[in-house]
């Protein structure tokens, strides 16, 4: 096996012979990988596969105050799963938000990238760090300090005496300011950082054709950020699919959230039943269509990017 | 490549005599002035929440309802409340800020470790199979979080590691997302004929990757540890399915519950602020502290 390392070795080195074992440095790739290795399997592949296994079972009940047993019950949860109406709605509800909310904060995290990148502003350093001082802040408090502002009793904003941000018409859309809120400034310095890293020589041509700023940033810039923008809508995908801690943070301060107004809180309210076999069933379902949309998205833009 | 630390493109090159026109002040006033206007709009949206924060920390139970939340009301008493805050209920406030700090510290710690010498090994070493392993690893990237707990919560319970400390800390110490960014990172920073002359000086394969590429790998090192550590610090389904002891709960978990009883105790709820203002700083501080590196640690991520 010729690898770069060994012409590498032998430029430099040409006198040391070397047995030719089948794999290099074997102990020193198992003891890298191992740790790491030992823990994924534990703590992501088994649960995986464990939460598969569930699904496929049932609790079974002698009448009504029999023992419970538990049996083999084929994809009865699925189908379970597949006739909720709530886990749908869940579903639903989560990609409407992400079809306006997602766009709506990786827009803003691009225009911010640009103008911070380009030479129109000043002050950039201040700029970057106040949009990005969001992201330090969990969601759980996020929310909470959201839910206080949202409510006129301590709301500094006189806005919140007139509209109720928490009744069921827009709590969704609070959330998502939320969201956006906290997330805005990390998706804006992912895209960044791709920006930064472009060399300026590249500029310098459509400079001399008198490209403007506008222009530069629309042809040459952000085709060259697009893969840092798909990283992002990924990232976005997964997040909003996978919506907890602020919807279950308003739903203790507003009645407009459900128990089940998220397919993860669908999957948690129904664990604490408890019933474990639906509750995986769930969360299978919810992975499934996490990783098919991510899938399709990656599928999509990849043929966008490269057509 | 050097490292992925580039230049800042600055708009001080604007004046030489013999460039062409386009780069000399090519941008008007109104674009300059409708750029900075938007900026300091959007400073303001992301900062006055935190400011209300500041703010509404340093009031009374009476002044938070009484005075605008947008300004200090006397008495000033920001720092009175912190310390009723940590005195409060033995101390609980303190616990979960102890907790959450070595649940953050000690998971990101040994998780950038071994994320950074996994991610290493697939960058470095040539065997069968590596590609499967990575994106296997990478797979997990997509896992959803909430569908790791119930099942661990289950596997957990049967070997008694529920509501203990080791629930919330083992799952945590996984990052593939960090053995993503680590191999991105070894492969550009780390120059090969380096490792070799450490090796044809006798040095250990581990030898060389703790004396060398650990510290070429710096700004990775640095950007998987904070990230890492925001994900743990901001940790809120894991530790609400593993834990039932109030002792044993995050900062997150514990702020939520007080949050969700401030309708039966009201005085919850300015502890609730205080708390909340005091578990943002740390990570506030880390990462103005640490921006030098973390900011060269991202743009890796994003050249791939």
């Amino acid at each position: 096996m010729t690898t770069p390392a060994t012409a590498l070795a032998s430029e430099i080195a040409p006198v040391v012979t070397r047995k030719r074992d089948p794999i290099k440095h074997k102990g020193a790739i198992i003891g890298f990988l191992a740790p790491f290795v030992v823990l994924f399997i534990l703590f992501y592949a088994i649960p995986v596969l464990y939460a598969l296994y569930q699904s496929f079972f049932k609790t079974q009940r002698q009448g009504t105050f029999g023992a419970a047993t538990t049996v083999f019950g084929g994809f009865e949860q699925y189908q379970r799963v597949f006739s909720s109406s709530e886990f749908w709605t869940s579903i639903g509800r989560v990609l409407v938000l992400f079809i306006v909310q997602v766009p709506i904060m990786l827009g803003l995290a691009l225009v911010f990238a640009l103008l911070l990148d380009s030479t129109v502003v000043k002050g950039k350093k201040f700029f970057r760090l106040a949009i990005f001082a969001p992201y330090a802040v969990p969601g759980v408090i996020a929310a909470i300090m959201w839910g206080f502002l949202y409510v006129p009793s301590l709301s500094p904003f006189s806005i919140t005496q007139d509209v109720d941000f928490l009744g069921s018409g827009l709590v969704l859309w609070a959330i998502a300011n939320v969201i956006t809120w906290v997330f805005c400034g990390y998706n804006m310095l992912i895209i960044f950082s791709a920006l930064q890293a472009i060399p300026l020589e590249i500029y310098e041509a459509a400079r001399t054709d008198g490209a403007g700023q506008f222009r530069i940033a629309w042809s040459i810039k952000i085709p060259i950020v697009l893969p840092a923008i798909i990283l992002t809508f990924v990232f976005s995908i997964i997040g909003t699919l996978q919506l907890f801690n602020e919807p279950q943070v308003f739903r203790t301060i507003t009645s407009s959230v459900s128990s089940t107004y998220t397919p993860n809180m669908v999957v948690y309210s129904t664990s604490i039943v408890p019933n474990y076999n639906l509750s995986a069933a769930y969360s299978v379902v919810l992975a499934l269509s996490t990783f098919v949309l991510s899938f399709i998205f990656l599928k999509v833009t990849q043929k966008r990017a490269f057509a | 490549m050097s490292g992925p630390t580039t230049t800042v493109p600055t708009g001080t090159d604007t004046g030489g005599p013999n460039r062409p026109s386009s780069t000399g002040p090519r941008e008007n006033k109104l674009s300059v002035l409708l750029a900075t206007g938007g900026l300091v709009v959007a400073a303001l949206y992301f900062l006055i929440p935190i400011w209300w924060l500041v703010v509404a920390s340093s009031k009374s139970q009476a002044t938070l309802v009484t005075t605008g939340g947008l300004w200090f009301a006397s008495p000033f008493q920001l720092f009175s409340n912190v310390s009723d805050l940590f005195a409060f209920r033995d101390s609980l406030y303190l616990r979960w800020l102890a907790n959450s700090v070595g649940y953050a510290l000690l998971g990101a710690g040994f998780g950038t470790l071994f994320a950074v010498m996994a991610g290493y090994a697939l960058a470095k070493y040539f065997f069968r199979g590596r590609e499967v392993v990575f994106n296997l690893i990478l797979g997990g990237v997509l896992v959803p979080a909430t569908a790791l707990a119930l099942p661990l919560f289950l596997m957990f319970s049967q070997v008694g590691l529920v509501n203990t400390y080791w629930a919330v800390f083992l799952p945590s110490l996984v990052s593939p997302f960090g053995v993503y960014l680590a191999r991105i990172y070894a492969a550009a920073s780390v120059p090969e004929p380096l490792l070799e002359a450490a090796r044809l000086d006798g040095a250990s394969e581990f030898r060389a990757f703790f004396v060398i590429a650990l510290r070429l790998m710096k700004p990775a090192l640095v950007t998987i540890f904070l990230f890492q550590f925001v994900v743990i610090w901001n940790n809120f389904f894991l530790p609400l399915v593993m834990l039932s002891d109030q002792r044993l709960f995050p900062i997150t978990l514990g702020l939520y519950t007080w949050n969700s009883s401030i309708n039966q105790a009201p005085e919850l709820r300015l502890f609730v602020i205080v708390g909340s203002l005091v578990s943002i700083l740390p990570l506030l501080i880390a990462f103005l502290g640490l921006q030098r590196f973390w900011q060269s640690g991202l743009s890796a991520g994003g050249v791939k």
